[in-house]
């Protein structure tokens, strides 16, 4: 393993040493062909590129899936000849099946929680900034995070394939709980399905601890001269912190399915007790459902975070460099981030309110879910703060980091609703679970990715993405998924409860009255989904003929990245790496617009008596 | 004004550390941290499925078999494995002694005893399985159960699953240090060491096998002493 380390290492400063030579880093570059330079590449920002690519494929599978089934709860009375063109017998006569209905569901989950919003948010974003923010060459190893996407890869790969199996990919939610993901008889997804899904993302932990462990000690130890930690732009404390939680939690998560794989497979009893199947009783003795939950949750929960703080970090950096404004308290928000990060580890069993755990340790865990209000709640203040009297540029990224918080706002409320398990005993199996965590973590982390894509496009690709487009997206997006998920709230409210795939008895017929509702609902979705679609043209149509940049830094911002040139070649800067002055958010200063964090710190800034805007 | 001037006595750039450890370790020590809590998770649901179970097995009654021996020895022969494990612990510390003072051969044999300790520990821990296997107590089955006219009946299930899942994960780790300290020691063999000018690589799977030591002090009493 880290004899390849050494390799990365010698190989790095062979490329510094090609980029001192050679003004534009392009020329000579060691003879790479296309294979080591766009598929199995050592490169960051390549890696990037292929966790973003990768990541957006899914994200279309993924709210596919989602449409699909809106059309069954939205029109469950209507044939769409359609699907059974595309899903065969598992949509006969153009209605889907319970089956593929719960196998979409729990596909959706899956795929849009770790393939999208961990791969490929986390993924994209700590590859292409972490080097190039903090002034390094690349990844302290860049060949384990080369590994880590093609883990990434086959985790997708089979993955993949359990989507065409003959039995269907897994159906026991995204939270694959047993004992129907356990016992090969629960369901047909419960079949062949239920053990890919299970080893695929075994090897997704292996990805992301590989990611995981490169991003840490990139951060804490290939820094630029001058670039203290409390000079580090949030985005980069931000990817640090998700990278904590990631090498903390997910060996936890992978544990649980070891012993899930087991039960499955070897005749042991973990999580097993005392079932009967159609009248026989199995052999099972011993084991407990409620064990797996706490070692699913110990991962799920965190895993929240390492959807959202990518997005607080594009977020926070976003909002300073397009309001014209230094972030408001950087310092609180580092402070907030950590306490977020450690609290999270400490409320995983508010999933569990109603799982029949014990109500005494619920209480425990009702007052660490509220604490995680109070850093929430200095993060949003702090944004506001540093859009207050600012020089908003409204750009399309600068919405999008605005429509963040809003969804934040939004969807966080109702976190302190859900938090308290006396509310949640009622909320918990209802359509308002799925409005909360959609706003607050679907949504707004979806937000943070677009935010970056739109920001980084120009250093990424060199060319920028279209405007109009840009803004088409943001404004049917946002109020878009309002328009979705906040209907959901009253639904839940009234008891409608989540996971059914229709409500025609006649014990369910107080919830006739939102059939509506429902309808408008699934309409909305599948004109988000449309505008998506239009996202990615706008995406991969600016790859190759979207506007050039001419200038290298365009949002004038004052982080490192912006000090390559418009092409970033391998090493990223084609002489010296340049040394950090100060903090990133010395806007507006003096009545400068922007002073790059490569700027010294001028005698007359010191004369005015300001602090040089480094907190210690 | 005092943080500028602080900073520029700092003298790195780029590549060099500022916590003055190379990041090799530095990642050594991550993922050796996420590996505690893969072992934790599986030793903590190890104890709540234990603790709420009925009756467990006595150790020394499951555990008191030794190879060659036709008599009754409660725990000697963990203990000896034990002992091995923890031996190579200490050639491995003088390996990386030795590899701080570039002395190639000696680096060679105490890295050679360390991997001949992991073999013998995991030959011992072959013997165990089969003789426990082989007594009918498997993944899915336990031969220790309550004592009923003089004999077992079969027992929890779990005592069997949860011994050959985690000492089975731990095997493999000791399996892959072993596959690990092979590849190392070939490479101080080539001088390859010699040439990069340290010996930390030594040093980085010597963190590995004491971590793999350490996680075995915890399996040992989880499952042979409590």
């Amino acid at each position: 393993m880290s004899s390849e380390v050494y390799t990365g290492q010698a190989q790095r400063a062979a490329v510094a040493a090609v980029a001192v030579h050679d003004g534009d880093g392009h020329a000579h570059h060691h003879h790479q062909s296309f294979i080591t330079k766009y598929i199995f590449s050592q490169d960051h920002k390549v890696i990037s590129k292929q966790f973003l690519i990768t990541g957006m494929i899914w994200a279309i599978i993924g709210g596919f899936f989602s449409v699909i089934f809106r059309l069954q709860l939205g029109f469950p009375d209507k044939s769409f000849p359609f699907l059974e063109t595309i899903f065969g017998h598992w949509a006969a006569g153009g209605h889907i099946s319970p089956e593929l209905y719960y196998q979409l569901v729990t596909m959706h989950g899956t795929i849009m929680i770790f393939f999208v919003l961990t791969a490929g948010l986390s993924g994209t974003f700590s590859n292409f900034l972490i080097p190039l923010q903090l002034g390094a060459r690349d990844m302290a190893s860049p060949f384990l995070n080369m590994l880590s996407y093609w883990f990434f890869f086959a985790a997708s790969i089979i993955m993949l394939i359990s989507l065409f199996l003959k039995t269907g990919p897994s159906e026991a939610g995204w939270t694959a709980y047993p004992p129907l993901s356990a016992l090969h008889e629960a369901s047909e997804g419960s079949k062949t399905g239920m053990d890919l899904w299970l080893i695929s993302m075994a090897v997704f932990v292996v990805s992301q601890l590989l990611a995981g462990l490169n991003y840490i000690s990139t951060i804490l130890n290939m820094r630029t001269k001058g670039m203290s930690m409390t000079r580090m732009p949030l985005t980069i404390w931000a990817l640090f912190f998700t990278a904590v939680l990631g090498v903390l939690s997910f060996p936890v998560l992978l544990s649980g399915f070891i012993l899930l794989l087991f039960d499955r497979n070897l005749g042991t009893s973990f999580y097993l007790s005392d079932i009967y199947i159609a009248g026989h009783a199995l052999p099972n003795q011993g084991g407990s459902p409620i064990l797996y939950e706490h070692l699913f949750w110990f991962l799920g929960h965190p895993e929240v975070y390492i959807v959202m703080l990518p997005g607080m970090g594009i977020t926070s950096e976003l909002l300073a460099t397009h309001s014209r404004k230094p972030i408001f308290g950087y310092l609180a928000m580092v402070g907030s981030l950590f306490a977020i990060a450690s609290l999270s580890f400490l409320v995983w069993a508010h999933h569990m309110f109603v799982s029949g755990m014990n109500p005494f340790l619920g209480a425990f865990f009702v007052l660490f879910t509220l604490l995680i209000a109070v850093p929430s709640s200095v993060k949003v203040f702090n944004w506001l703060a540093t859009l207050w009297k600012g020089n908003i540029q409204y750009t399309v990224p600068a919405l999008f980091a605005i429509g963040f918080v809003s969804l934040f706002i939004s969807g966080g409320l109702t976190g302190i609703w859900l938090g308290n398990s006396a509310l949640d005993l009622h909320l918990h199996d209802t359509y308002f679970v799925i409005a909360h965590f959609h706003l607050v973590m679907g949504i707004a982390a979806f937000f943070g990715m677009f935010a970056g894509v739109y920001h980084w496009f120009p250093k990424m690709f060199g060319r920028f993405m279209n405007n109009t487009l840009g803004y088409i997206h943001f404004w049917v997006t946002f109020i878009g998924a309002y328009l979705m998920f906040w209907p959901m709230h009253y639904e839940g409210l009234a008891g409608m409860p989540r996971r059914y795939y229709e409500y025609s008895a006649d014990a369910l017929a107080i919830y006739h009255r939102f059939q509506g509702l429902n309808e408008f609902i699934s309409v909305v979705a599948i004109i988000v989904f449309a505008v998506q679609l239009m996202f990615v043209f706008n995406f991969f149509y600016s790859i190759f003929k979207g506007r050039p940049v001419k200038d290298p830094n365009p949002w004038k911002a004052n982080t490192l990245e912006w000090t390559t040139p418009i092409h970033v070649g391998h090493g990223n800067w084609p002489g010296e790496i340049p040394e950090v002055h100060r903090w990133a958010y010395d806007y507006s200063k003096n009545g400068i617009d922007f002073i790059p964090q490569t700027v010294p710190v001028s005698p007359a800034e010191e004369e005015v008596g300001e602090t040089v805007k480094t907190p210690q | 004004m005092s943080t500028i001037a602080s900073t520029q006595k700092v003298n790195w750039k780029g590549g060099v550390s500022p916590y003055n450890v190379s990041y090799g370790k530095l990642m050594m020590w991550f993922f050796l941290m996420s590996d505690a809590f893969t072992f934790g998770a599986f030793l903590i649901s190890y104890g709540t499925t234990r603790l709420s179970a009925s009756y467990w097995p006595d150790p020394n009654e499951v555990f008191d078999k030794a190879p060659f021996i036709n008599a009754k020895l409660p725990l000697v022969f963990v203990s000896l494995m034990t002992f091995i494990l923890i031996m190579s612990s200490v050639t491995m510390v003088l390996a990386v002694h030795a590899g701080h003072l570039r002395r190639r051969k000696e680096v060679a044999k105490w890295l050679s005893l360390t991997i001949l300790g992991g073999i013998l520990f995991l030959s011992c821990q072959a013997y165990e399985w089969t003789h426990l296997i082989e007594g009918g107590t498997t993944i899915s089955h336990n031969m220790f159960g309550p004592i009923v006219d003089g004999h077992h009946t079969p027992g929890p299930a779990a005592f069997g699953a949860f011994f050959f899942t985690i000492t089975g994960f731990h095997g493999g780790h000791v399996f892959s240090g072993v596959v690990i300290n092979t590849i190392v020691l070939i490479n101080v063999l080539k001088g390859t060491y010699d040439r990069r000018g340290h010996y930390e690589m030594v040093e980085k799977v010597g963190l590995y096998w004491h971590f793999v030591d350490l996680v075995w002090v915890f399996v040992f009493t989880c499952f042979y002493l409590l």
